[in-house]
């Protein structure tokens, strides 16, 4: 059984919680001028990566709040709750990658 | 129908009304009350278990530190609690932490004893003003939303402890302090009341489950301990 701490109720099961895909996902602008490829893109394409993953969790069994993290996909390790910018992508500014 | 109109409406209607409507309710777990009465044992392994019925809940929606919060806690005569597990006394409330800008407003035992809930929702309501100039907030009637039960007694903890994975144990959880968490896979508010007693609110629907897994759980303290 995973802990993950929810900012608002701090740490509990991973029971009470569900998960929401990759975060980070923007609404198109204008999702009339896509094309059916690029909503198909929008709606189901997405990220598989093997280590640090940037994701949406709701804590439905407690507080009900949607909340990001960071999970490392090998170890389900997780790094750190945030909200706002995605850490990685300010390391990945900040390394010049 | 408009809040205005509830609000003169639960005004009109007479106590008798009130008490005849009440003798009318049916808790949601009243068929257990028999099997909660006999379960029950003393010592220093007992445990008890009731249902509180029918307590007026107000589900109440605002942001901590705005002007709706203010009105509310005006209202009620309570503050709002501040963090996760705290909760508040006043006005014959306990207002109790849900989420970051949700609380319930649970009243207090006498509370039962007619329907208060659309009328004190009312009133409450009422201080976020009229529509159209409304201040960002609800207040809603959630006194047939839930049930409470209450496991009293040196068991207690024991009992809860084999469906609640959060760490029950003083140094964690404090009289007055109450949480939502999950009992045996059901969503429920789990709320100490006193050092040895826990106050567990489940929704209506789910309450007779709820009552037997207690009843169940508590069936091993009937009997001396097994060493
Ligand atoms: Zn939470």
């Amino acid at each position: 059984m995973l802990l993950i701490t929810c900012p608002n109720c701090g740490p509990r099961d991973e029971t009470e919680f569900h998960y929401g895909g990759q975060a980070h996902v923007p609404y198109p602008e204008d999702p009339h001028a896509l094309s059916d490829a690029e909503w198909s893109r929008y709606l189901f394409y997405r990220e598989n990566p093997k280590g640090l993953f940037a994701e949406r969790w709701v804590h439905n069994g407690g507080c009900r709040k949607w909340f990001n993290a960071i999970r490392d996909t090998v170890s389900y390790e997780f790094k750190t709750i945030y909200t706002g910018e995605s850490p990685l992508e300010a390391g990945a500014k900040g390394d010049s990658q | 129908m408009a809040l205005k109109g509830s609000a003169v409406m639960a005004e009109t209607i007479s106590e008798e009304t009130l008490s005849l409507a009440a003798s009318l309710r049916r808790s949601p777990a009243a068929r257990l009350a028999k099997a909660f009465a006999v379960a029950g044992t003393e010592g220093e392994r007992g445990v008890r278990l009731r249902e509180i019925p029918f307590l007026t809940q107000l589900g109440i929606r605002a942001t901590p530190g705005t002007p709706a919060a203010a009105a509310v806690e005006a209202a009620l005569g309570a503050p709002l609690p501040a963090i996760h597990g705290s909760t508040t006394t006043g006005g014959g409330y306990s207002v109790l932490w849900i989420g970051p800008d949700e609380f319930l407003a649970v009243g207090d035992e006498g509370s039962a004893d007619l329907d208060r809930g659309p009328a004190e929702t009312a009133r409450v309501a009422a201080t976020l003003g009229e529509a159209g100039s409304r201040l960002p907030g609800a207040v809603v009637d959630l006194s047939a939303n839930r049930t409470t039960f209450e496991l009293s007694g040196p068991a207690a903890r024991l009992v809860l402890e084999k469906g609640v994975s959060f760490d029950l144990h003083p140094r964690s959880f404090r009289a007055g302090q109450a949480i939502v968490t999950v009992l045996d896979h059901v969503p429920v508010l789990v709320w100490k009341t006193e050092e040895e007693t826990f106050r567990v609110l489940p929704r209506a629907s789910f309450a007779d489950h709820v009552g037997r897994w207690l009843l169940d759980a508590m069936r091993e303290f009937s009997a001396p301990e097994v060493h």
